[in-house]
C-alpha cells in the first residue's frame, strides 16, 4: 500500500517538472510592446480615444514599438480591482496605467508605481503642470510616482426650469444648509413629483456618496475627516452628527430620491440620463465633470443644457468662512515598477499627455486642466458655460485623506450615511457606530476626539 | 519480470492521473493557497500586497468579533435552507412525481419550462430576475394589473427574492435528478403496495421515498454545495444590499477581498464558507454510507 502511494506521488512529481519546464520564451528583441490599461465604459470613451490618438502618434515615431491597448470596461469599483490583481504579477502588470489620485500612496506602497523624478526633470513640459494638481501624484517619501491628468471639482447643479416653476430667484445662490432646505421645500410644495434636492447616500453608489455627498457637508462643518497635523482619524465630532442629520431630514422628508432609489449603484444615470433632462430633478450635488454626459456626442447627449442648467457653490453649514466647500479628485498617468522598457514606457506617457491629448481630453471629459496651456487655450474656456465657475472651485476645494486606511473609512462613513436614510439608526447612533468602526479599522491609538 | 510487473502496475494509474492533476491543480491549490493566504495580511494593494506578513490566526479572531460575519452565517444558512434543501429539492421532487402523473404535452411543457432557467449562464439568469423584481420590474407590472402599489421587492426584502430567484434558477436540476430516480422504483413494488391498500401518500412516503434515498442524499450535497458557492445571482440582484440583507458568505468574502482589498481577512471568510461546504458534504456522505444495513 505504501509502496503504491509512494509511485503515485513520484509520478505525480514527475508529471509537475514536465509542465514546469513548458515556460513560454521570451518575445524577440526589437520587437516591443507596451501595454497600456485604463477605464473605458459606454458613457467614458474620452480617454479611449486619448489613447488611440497618442497609439497612432506614438507608433509612428517609434518603428518596431506596437502600443497594446487594454481597455478595461467596469465602474470605478471595478477598474481599480482588476487593475490592483493584474499589477500584483510582473507578467500581468501593464507598463503604463490609468491611476486614481487616492490609490497612488497605496499603490505606491505597495511597489506598484515607478518613481518618476529623474525622468520628470528631463521632459520640458512637466513645468506647465498645476503644482496642486502635482501633488496628487506624490507618494509619502516626496517622490513623484504619477502625472495628473485632470482634476474635478463637486457644486450643486440645479434645473432652472424646475426653479423657476417653484418661485426660486435666479442666479441660485444658497448660503447655508437652512438655505438649501428651505428652497427644496419650496420645490416640494409646488410641483409634488419632483425631487427637489438629491445627495448621494448609502453604499451603492461607494465613492459617489463621499464625494458628491456627505464630504461637502462634513467639511463645511468645521470638522474634518482626517487631522494631517496629528496623522489621526477624527471621531466623535459634532460635524460628523450633524451632516448625518442633514441627510436624514433630506430623505425623510422626500426631499431626495426614495432611500430604495438611492441604494440603486445605477441611480446616478437615471440622475443625469433621465431625471434633470426631463425636469423630474432640481438640484443635486454632482462633479465638474457633468456636462460631459450633456454635450454633443456625451452619453445623455441633451441639447440646450446649457440654458436649462445652473451650477452654484455648496454652502458651509451657517455661511461661515470661505463660505463655500467642494471635494476634489481625478486620475493619472502612471508607470509600471517592473515594465522592460521604462524609458519606452515613459516616453508613451509623455505623448499621451501632450498639450494636443490633454486639450481633446479635458474638452470632452469636461476635467478642470492641469496644464497651464490648456487652461489657456479658448477651446477650453468655451467648451461649456460652466467651466469658470467649476474651476473657481479649486480655491476651496479638498482632497481625499488617500491612506491606505481610506477604502475602509470610506465605507464606514458609507455605512452610517445608509443606516440614517433607512431609519434603521438614529444620527447619534450612526455617528457612534462609526466611531467604533474607525477605531476598529485603524486602532484607538490612531483617532483622535475633535 | 519484476520491472515489468511494476510498469503495469505504474500503466494503471495512468488513465486516472489527468483527473489528479486537475484536480490539484484547480482544486487543491486555491484551496490551499486560500487558508494560506487567511494567515497573513495580504493585500490587494499597500505596503503587505506583495510582501504579506505572517499573522497567525488573527483574522479568524477578527472574523468572530466582527458584527456583519454572525448575520452572514445566518443569512448563508437561511439562504441554503431556503433556496436548495427546501425550495429546489421539495420542488424538484414534486415536479418529477406529478409530471409522471401528467399527460405528456403538460409534462413536457412544463419540463422545458423548468429546464430553461437552467440553461441560461448565471449571469443572465441574474439580470433576469433583477429585471423581474426590480422597482420598474414584470412583477411590479403584473401586480399593477390589479391594483397593487410599486413595492421595492429587491429593498423591502431581499433574501425572499434571491431566494426565489435561485429556487427559479436551481430546481430543473433537482427534477432530472428525481425524474430518473423515479424511473428507477420496481413497479411491482408500488403495485404491492397499492393492493395491500396504500393510499397514493403513503405510497410515496413508505416505497418511493425509502428506495430512492440514495438519490435524495447525491441531491442535496449537490445542491447544497452548489447554492453556498452561490455569488453572480445575490451581487447582481442586491450586491448584498440594503445595510447587508443579503450578504452571504461568498458575498462578503469579495467584498472584504476587492473592494476594500484585504484579502487575508476575505480569504478567511472564504476558508470558513470551505469548511462549511465540508461538513454538509460529510454529512450527506455519511447519509448515502448508511443506505445498506
Amino acid at each position: 500500500m505504501l509502496r503504491r502511494a509512494s509511485k503515485t506521488v513520484s509520478l505525480l512529481a514527475a508529471a509537475v517538472l514536465a509542465l514546469a519546464a513548458c515556460t513560454p520564451g521570451n518575445p524577440a528583441e526589437g520587437n516591443k510592446t507596451i501595454k497600456v490599461a485604463y477605464q473605458k465604459t459606454d458613457s467614458f470613451t474620452a480617454l479611449d480615444t486619448m489613447f488611440q490618438d497618442a497609439k497612432k502618434e506614438f507608433e509612428a515615431a517609434n518603428q518596431g514599438v506596437t502600443v497594446e491597448l487594454q481597455p478595461i470596461q467596469g465602474n470605478d469599483d471595478d477598474y481599480g480591482t482588476k487593475l490592483a490583481l493584474a499589477l500584483r504579477s510582473p507578467s500581468t502588470a501593464p507598463d503604463v496605467f490609468y491611476e486614481d489620485t487616492f490609490k497612488v500612496r497605496s499603490d505606491v506602497d505597495a511597489g506598484y508605481l515607478l518613481n518618476l523624478d529623474g525622468r520628470l526633470a528631463g521632459w520640458g513640459e512637466w513645468d506647465k503642470f498645476d503644482d496642486a494638481a502635482k501633488e496628487a501624484g506624490k507618494a509619502d517619501d516626496g517622490g513623484t510616482y504619477a502625472v495628473p491628468l485632470g482634476t474635478d471639482t463637486r457644486a450643486i447643479w440645479y434645473n432652472r426650469k424646475v426653479f423657476e416653476a417653484a418661485g426660486v430667484a435666479l442666479p441660485w445662490r444658497p448660503s447655508s444648509w437652512q438655505d438649501i432646505l428651505d428652497t427644496a421645500r419650496k420645490i416640494k410644495a409646488a410641483s409634488p413629483d419632483v425631487i427637489p434636492f438629491n445627495m448621494y447616500a448609502g453604499k451603492g453608489t461607494g465613492e459617489g456618496t463621499v464625494m458628491q455627498g456627505f464630504y461637502e457637508l462634513l467639511y463645511g462643518t468645521g470638522a474634518g475627516l482626517y487631522d494631517p497635523d496629528s496623522k489621526k482619524w477624527v471621531v466623535g465630532s459634532t460635524g460628523f452628527k450633524d451632516s448625518l442629520t442633514f441627510l436624514k431630514t433630506l430623505y425623510s422628508e422626500n426631499l431626495a430620491v426614495a432611500p430604495a432609489e438611492a441604494l440603486d449603484p445605477n441611480v446616478w444615470k437615471k440622475v443625469f440620463g433621465e431625471w434633470f433632462p426631463k425636469a423630474k430633478l432640481g438640484a443635486a450635488v454632482e462633479g465638474s465633470y457633468a456636462p460631459s454626459f450633456w454635450q454633443d456626442g456625451g452619453s445623455y447627449a441633451w441639447p440646450g443644457y446649457e440654458q436649462e442648467m445652473g451650477v452654484a457653490p455648496f454652502p458651509t453649514q451657517n455661511g461661515g468662512a470661505p463660505g463655500a466647500v467642494s471635494m476634489s479628485g481625478g486620475w493619472t498617468l502612471a508607470v509600471g515598477a517592473e515594465t522592460k522598457q521604462p524609458d519606452l514606457a515613459f516616453n508613451f506617457l509623455t505623448t499621451a499627455l501632450n498639450a494636443k491629448n490633454s486639450l481633446a481630453f479635458t474638452v470632452a471629459s469636461s476635467q478642470i486642466a492641469v496644464r497651464s496651456d490648456v487652461a489657456a487655450d479658448p477651446s477650453y474656456q468655451s467648451a461649456n458655460p460652466f467651466v469658470k465657475d467649476v474651476s473657481g472651485l479649486v480655491a476651496v476645494t479638498r482632497f481625499r485623506p488617500a491612506t491606505s486606511d481610506y477604502p475602509r473609512i470610506s465605507a464606514a462613513v458609507q455605512e452610517a450615511t445608509e443606516a440614517v436614510i433607512t431609519g434603521s439608526r438614529t444620527p447619534e447612533q450612526a455617528a457612534a457606530d462609526y466611531d467604533t468602526a474607525v477605531a476598529g479599522i485603524v486602532g484607538g491609538d490612531k483617532t483622535i476626539r475633535k | 519480470m519484476a520491472a515489468n510487473h511494476r510498469t503495469r502496475q505504474l500503466l494503471r494509474y495512468l488513465p486516472v492521473l489527468p483527473a489528479v492533476l486537475l484536480l490539484l491543480v484547480f482544486l487543491a491549490g486555491p484551496v490551499l493557497w486560500a487558508f494560506h493566504s487567511s494567515l497573513t495580511n495580504a493585500g490587494l494593494t499597500g505596503r503587505y500586497a506583495r510582501n504579506p506578513e505572517w499573522v497567525g490566526l488573527q483574522n479568524y479572531q477578527r472574523l468572530l468579533q466582527d458584527p456583519v460575519f454572525p448575520l452572514s452565517l445566518a443569512l448563508t444558512v437561511l439562504f441554503v435552507a431556503g433556496s436548495a434543501i427546501v425550495g429546489q429539492n421539495v420542488l424538484g421532487l414534486a415536479l418529477a412525481v406529478l409530471m409522471r402523473r401528467a399527460r405528456p404535452v403538460v409534462s413536457a411543457t412544463v419540463g422545458t419550462a423548468v429546464v430553461a432557467a437552467w440553461v441560461l449562464p448565471e449571469i443572465v439568469a441574474a439580470f433576469a430576475a433583477y429585471a423581474f423584481f426590480s422597482r420598474d420590474g414584470t412583477l411590479n407590472q403584473l401586480l399593477g394589473q390589479f391594483g397593487a402599489a410599486e413595492t421595492d421587492w429587491l429593498y423591502t426584502v431581499p433574501m425572499a427574492a434571491v431566494i426565489l430567484a435561485n429556487i427559479w434558477r436551481g430546481t430543473a436540476f433537482s427534477m432530472l435528478v428525481y425524474r430518473a430516480a423515479l424511473d428507477g422504483v420496481p413497479a411491482e413494488l408500488t403495485e404491492a403496495a397499492h393492493m395491500d391498500g396504500a393510499g397514493p401518500w403513503q405510497r410515496l412516503a413508505f416505497i418511493t421515498l425509502p428506495v430512492i434515498r440514495g438519490s435524495i442524499a447525491t441531491n442535496l450535497m449537490l445542491v447544497t454545495l452548489q447554492t453556498l458557492a452561490v455569488f453572480t445571482l445575490i451581487w447582481v440582484m442586491t450586491a448584498g444590499g440594503p445595510a447587508n440583507g443579503s450578504t452571504t458568505l461568498p458575498v462578503l468574502a469579495y467584498q472584504e477581498a476587492f473592494k476594500f482589498g484585504d484579502i487575508g481577512y476575505g480569504t478567511a471568510v472564504a476558508s470558513v464558507l470551505i469548511l462549511i461546504g465540508a461538513v454538509f458534504g460529510a454529512a450527506y456522505l455519511r447519509l448515502l454510507r448508511e443506505r445498506k444495513p
